[in-house]
């Protein structure tokens, strides 16, 4: 294909990604509008200035500050100690070998692949018997082993193909298991664990289901469910939903421009596994 | 030296200790749960099979997989193919003629939805869509109540899907073009075969790994739909977009017919745990 053929090529993809980002545009202009320019101009102008009162009124009414520190605490809680966990069990599985691991394998894959609804009921019945229903407590529990099941999954045929001259090196230099782990495997695969941190970290921040079932209090509730039990609620007009749009929208793009190579990179990694 | 393995268990303890807590019993009371009547509070009682013939006759169950067929053209089938051909166009075409800046640029705008949580997004297109203020109707010049009317509300869901998806196979599937050997391009360039020919005969064969994980991932992912579902139309209007774990979510919290719930949910499990090995015995013949 040449002269006018290729750039027909590039229009296409180009006009596909104008439609791809169009939502977020639209969010963004019109969480600026006051209610009156809406109303008489409509969605689709441009905004004669920047009217933040209809971004100020929202955080202020849902506490949008106390629901940013919740997910941000629960996602980063899992993204940690689930990480610990996979490094753990991987260490176990991938340089170990301990018997029965493939069982072990199929066992944790069934258990990421499984729908929540399924386990549901009985934790939502535990966490009430225990004490720890409505507390991000919960919610970092159980989505830390089900985040670890995944990374289990991954780690252990990263570590599976680990060097073992160097871990041999280092117990007859007298290390012991933990130091060797602690010393040697962490470090080396320390590329792995960052993306498996990052993805723990935005999978769970993402997180919906769960946490609509524990999280039922204004003081716990994270961003996805606070937007989502909100929406359709009475008080909430045009220039308030594209607010609360656009609230939710930030800190997701804001990591997807923080962590893009990572993430991108990651989403193979995680694929092809 | 054998290094010995014996000492290793004792690293898998604290997480098979949480997963028998937190996975394992939970699913076991599930399937306990499913075969009795309860509402939640107060002991269950036994009703062995009923709750599963109550399915089979149920005519919300049978439609709530229909849907989900639906959702799986939505989040699965469509997204791959249409990602193949972008895949193909940024990575053959694209960066090779407008350099590869371009192409990752491309590729970028395509994946930004992917980084929205699902509920968010449902947020986003609750408002875009809604019937006399939204964007969409403005831009059209229409009047549509795009999820209030029972004819139009799933393939909307399906279109917001479709919108959703798209950016995860098209990063998977250019990344796996890396692995192709630029060698095999270049001879069928050189002996005039055409864009399509080299879709065909080079593109599609060499990334048939990544085309199995994606139609896997997002077939699982379509099964398990929940979030898009509870913002944009609470399985609404009538039933116009149940799907199951709605369904299930609905018997257990707002039904109190938590039996019922839990044998929804069982069979939901069944079904994506039969699809994974299905997907991943075809993959292994395959090699």
């Amino acid at each position: 294909m040449r002269g006018p053929g290729r750039w027909a090529v590039l229009f296409a993809l180009v006009v596909l990604a104008v439609v791809m980002v169009f939502p977020f545009a639209i969010v963004a202009i019109n969480a600026v509008k006051s209610p009156a320019e809406y109303s008489s101009d409509g969605p689709l102008s441009l905004p004669d200035g920047l009217y933040l009162q209809g971004l100020v009124d929202f955080w202020n009414r849902v506490e949008f500050g106390t629901k940013l520190w919740n997910s941000l605490l629960i996602s980063a809680s899992v993204a940690v100690l689930a990480v610990v966990l996979s490094v753990l069990n991987a260490y176990a599985l991938g340089i170990g070998r301990v018997k029965g691991r493939l069982s072990i394998l199929v066992l944790f894959l069934v258990a990421n692949t499984l729908p929540q609804e399924a386990l549901a009921y009985p934790l939502y019945y535990l966490a009430k018997a225990v004490g720890l229903y409505d507390t991000q407590l919960s919610v970092i529990i159980v989505m830390t082993v089900i985040q670890a099941a995944f990374g289990t999954y991954l780690l252990s045929a990263v570590l599976g193909q680990f060097p073992k001259e160097i871990l041999e090196a280092a117990a007859i230099d007298g290390a012991g298991r933990l130091r060797s782990l602690w010393r040697i495997v962490v470090p080396i695969s320390r590329p792995t664990l960052n993306v498996l941190l990052i993805f723990f970290f935005i999978w769970t921040w993402n997180e919906f289901f769960l946490p609509l079932i524990f999280l039922i209090s204004n003081d716990t509730q994270t961003v996805p469910v606070a937007l989502a039990v909100l929406q359709g609620e009475k008080y909430m007009d045009a220039t308030m939903s594209s607010a609360s749009a656009l609230l939710g929208l930030l800190p997701a793009v804001a990591f997807f421009l923080i962590f893009q190579r990572t993430l991108t990179r990651g989403v193979t990694v995680g694929a092809i596994k | 030296m054998r290094v010995r393995t014996r000492g290793y268990w004792l690293y898998l303890v604290p997480s098979l200790l949480l997963f028998l807590v937190v996975i394992v019993v939970p699913f076991l009371m599930n399937v306990g749960a499913s075969f009795t009547r309860w509402s939640g509070v107060g002991t269950p009682r036994w009703i062995g099979l009923d709750n599963y013939t109550r399915l089979l006759k149920d005519e919300r169950f049978w439609q709530s997989f229909q849907h989900n067929v639906g959702l799986i053209v939505a989040m699965a089938i469509v997204p791959t193919a249409i990602g193949l051909v972008l895949a193909a166009a940024l990575f053959d075409y694209i960066g090779k003629k407008f350099g590869s800046r371009t192409a990752s640029a491309l590729r970028a705008m395509y994946y930004l939805p992917q980084v929205l949580p699902v509920a968010v997004a449902g947020v986003v297109w609750g408002w875009m869509l809604h019937p006399s203020y939204g964007a969409i109707n403005q831009i059209f010049g229409l009047d549509l109540d795009w999820l209030g009317d029972p004819d139009l509300a799933l393939a909307t869901v399906m279109a917001v899907m479709v919108w959703f998806q798209l950016g995860y196979p098209v990063v998977i599937f250019m990344a796996g073009l890396q692995r192709v050997d630029p060698a095999y391009y270049e001879a069928a360039e050189i002996d005039g075969a055409s864009w399509w020919r080299r879709f065909w005969h080079i593109t599609l064969p060499q990334i048939r790994p990544e085309v199995f994980v994606v139609l896997l991932t997002c077939t699982i992912a379509a099964l398990k739909v929940f979030g898009p579902i509870f913002v944009l139309t609470r399985g609404g209007p009538g039933n116009a977009t149940m799907v199951p774990s709605y369904f299930s979510y609905l018997n257990f919290f707002q039904k109190s017919n938590v039996g019922y719930g839990s044998a929804i949910a069982t069979v939901l499990a069944l079904i994506i745990i039969v699809v994974t090995f299905l997907f991943l015995r075809v993959q292994e013949r395959e090699r």
